[in-house]
């Protein structure tokens, strides 16, 4: 497996700039999601890496070397699409040995058979291993489709959204998989892997590294805890966490931080390093309703998930969501009080850029 | 606003039979989700109930009179599709305000109401506007303006939120269910998202392979599923469901050290439903499982994810199961550490293998 590396990719198309400067190193074994939005710019980037689309300025390289002269075949690089491109007439077996059997490879058929068999053990497809692909279910497709990039061992796994066409419990389960092969491999052959998602929660709990991507620039690298704890600007504290991070403008006034057409104010020590006006961001779960609260407002609607209850808490004009464990239950108009957690603020100035608090 | 009442309504496309006799009063006033995954009956219900497809036997009541054979247009009923069905060609207030032009209401009347609905919705500042010109969840209120300016009997709302983006999806989620907070209105909603139907009904109906699996709050169908579907289907991830054997009050999981003492109220319905002992299938919410260093139950770490604010664990309890555990966040096990954990005694419910259904509990004197 090789490391990756873009430097100041750009690519134009006639009116779009669908990538600006992008520049990220993947290391060895890494995986690495690319997250945004429709549009962003991911795909282009896969492409790029892959050879399918030519950048007009910038490079890229494998194990510090550049392939931008390199054809896609010449790259040695495993893509893994949303839709599964699998022979239909051919069994499973034949569909993972196809990339091996290649004349430039030239491998004797029981080595084949030996890499074949531990591919698909490793995804937990030994059972369907006669079947036509035809037959399959579409998360066996997408096993079947992922094994086949597994086998040939390339320098780096390349997946677009191989997940969206799955339905959700499916998704939820390969998921799973999906970060169990990593581990696997990271043991074994080694794979660094570059993921393509839209979906944040891919992101979060299968990256390493997630570099968030808006209108083909880069506007955040980190571990899924830098992105989710520290997100850099306000729009990727809006992309990811489920319910959304409530952002509200608010003003220093006393020693403290007003939040906007409501009655909340929030102690603020003067030398704290805020500017006056701040788009204040609290995470849903960092509202806890408690008796003892220091706030108060009134329920407007809860909504109770399973495992938790969204509750909207409106105070004067402003409502604020609030993630509670449990189900709980609240009526419209019911005073409650509740506590933010101060130490979990995240304060954006009015251009979005995440501000420093001292 | 009226009740709906189902009795024995059956729908059948040739062989295909695609909603069994399923019985279901509606309460005037009331907000139920039909819920399943695709093909389970739901819309087809749906559409039985707003007149667009006949029903094959069976009697559909509307506020208590019959409509079965009526056109859907004597039925008086609101219809809200996933795609928005607008007209392009006219503006967003010709749009609303279509249903009372056709029914030939006076001037004053349509202004009036076309005023309320878009106060409500809050796009009183959108009515000139076409509805090419407008974004989707803005074209999705012009509907559901539509569809309220009427004031029909009831709603019927097949996935509106289904073609929009996850973000937007929560946002209007919210907002229907503030809308039938201030209305009241009657209202059956389809989908196939469970979180839609947790957070918005006041009752849900899961349906799945033309079968009515369950009707009940969603504190019944979280806590208390009917059986194996519903537990699986509820929850994300849904429940754990980890096949054991019985026998005398202990729970244990074949080929592992996992025994497991059944807790207090359980033991007797075990015994008498599977009669003494045998399979049986243990479950539990990922949530209500803790790690801790001398539970009962064990096995290894399979995957562990980040989800935002907390974490789910993963861990093969045998070759064949794999429970979630919600933890916080703190808590990272590498791949392949032996964890144990215990079950909080409330959390845990049973089913029976050979029929699916839960296991119910003693009531305690």
């Amino acid at each position: 497996m090789s490391n990756l590396q873009l430097q100041n990719v750009t690519k134009e198309y006639p009116g779009v700039t669908a990538l600006k400067k992008v520049t990220f190193d993947v290391q060895d074994g890494e995986f690495f999601v690319l997250l945004g939005p429709t549009g962003a710019g991911k795909t282009t980037t896969l492409r790029v890496v892959a050879g399918l689309t030519k950048q007009d300025e910038g490079s890229v390289l494998f194990d510090n070397e550049s392939v931008d002269e390199f054809p896609p075949a010449e790259r040695d690089v495993a893509l893994v699409f949303q839709q599964y491109s699998l022979y239909p007439t051919m069994s499973v077996y034949d569909n993972l040995a196809f990339p091996l059997r290649s004349p430039m490879r030239d491998l004797p058929e029981d080595e084949i058979r030996t890499k074949v068999e531990d591919v698909a053990k490793t995804l937990r497809i030994e059972h369907l291993v006669e079947r036509k692909t035809a037959h399959l279910s579409g998360g066996e497709m997408q096993r079947v489709s992922i094994g086949r990039a597994i086998v040939r061992d390339p320098r780096i796994f390349l997946m677009d959204e191989p997940l969206s066409n799955l339905d959700f419990k499916l998704r939820e389960a390969l998921r799973v998989e999906l970060q169990h092969l990593q581990q696997h491999l990271q043991k074994t052959q080694g794979s660094t892997t570059l993921f393509v998602t839209h979906d944040q929660i891919e992101a979060l709990t299968m990256a390493d590294r997630i570099a968030v991507l808006n209108r083909g620039r880069i506007i955040q690298i980190g571990t899924p805890e830098d992105i989710y704890d520290r997100p850099a600007t306000t729009f990727v504290a809006q992309l990811v966490g489920t319910p959304r991070i409530n952002l509200m403008k608010s003003q220093r006034e006393d020693g403290t931080l007003r939040i906007e057409k409501s009655d909340l104010h929030l102690p603020m020590p003067p030398d704290c390093g805020v500017p006056e006006q701040v788009q204040l961001g609290i995470r849903p779960e960092d509202i806890n309703i408690d008796p003892e609260g220091q706030f108060s407002g009134q329920v407007a609607i809860t909504e109770p998930l399973g495992v938790e209850t969204v509750v909207h808490i409106r105070s004067k004009e402003q409502t604020l969501i609030s993630l509670i464990p449990g189900l709980v239950d609240y009526r419209k108009g019911d005073e409650v009080k509740f506590n933010i957690q101060s130490d979990r603020l995240h304060c954006f100035d009015l251009d979005g850029i995440r501000v420093q608090m001292e | 606003m009226a009740t709906i009442e189902l009795q024995q309504v059956e729908k059948k496309f040739g062989e295909l039979h695609a909603v069994k006799p399923m019985d279901l009063t509606i309460q005037d006033g009331e907000f139920v989700v039909l819920l399943g995954p695709s093909g389970c009956g739901k819309t087809t219900t749906l559409r039985m109930i707003s007149g667009l497809e006949t029903v094959t036997s069976g009697t559909i009541l509307l506020g208590g009179r019959n409509v079965t054979w009526l056109h859907p247009s004597e039925r008086d009923v609101a219809f809200v599709f996933q795609f928005y069905a607008l007209y392009p060609h006219i503006s967003a207030r010709d749009n609303i305000s279509f249903p009372l032009r056709a029914q030939r209401e006076s001037k004053e009347v349509i202004d009036q109401r076309v005023k309320e609905v878009a106060a409500l919705l809050r796009i009183e500042h959108l009515l000139n506007q076409r509805p090419g010109n407008l974004s989707g969840g803005d074209q999705q209120r012009v509907a559901l303006a539509r569809a309220l300016v009427r004031r029909p009997e009831a709603f019927l709302m097949d996935e509106p939120l289904g073609a929009l983006d996850a973000d937007f999806r929560e946002s209007m989620r919210a907002e229907i269910k503030q809308l039938h907070i201030d209305q009241h209105a009657t209202t059956v909603y389809v989908t196939h998202d469970q979180i839609e139907a947790m957070a918005m009904g006041d009752r849900i109906v899961v349906m799945s392979e033309a079968v009515v699996q369950q009707t009940g709050t969603p504190h019944e169908v979280y806590y208390d599923p009917a059986n194996l579907f519903v537990a699986r289907f509820i929850g994300s991830p849904g429940m754990n469901l980890v096949s054991a054997v019985y026998s005398e009050g202990v729970v244990n999981v074949p080929g592992t050290e996992n025994r497991y003492s059944v807790p207090d109220g359980w033991a007797s319905p075990i015994g008498e439903t599977i009669g003494g002992e045998g399979r049986i299938v243990l479950g539990f919410r990922p949530e209500a499982a803790r790690v801790k260093t001398d539970g009962p139950l064990s096995g290894e770490v399979y995957a562990s994810e980040l989800q935002g604010a907390y974490s789910v664990m993963h861990v093969n309890v045998n070759t064949d199961d794999i429970v979630h555990i919600r933890t916080d966040r703190q808590i990272d096990y590498p791949i392949g550490t032996q964890v144990n954990f215990d079950i909080d005694p409330q959390m845990v419910r049973f089913f029976n293998p050979a029929d699916e259904a839960a296991i119910q509990k003693e009531v305690s004197q």
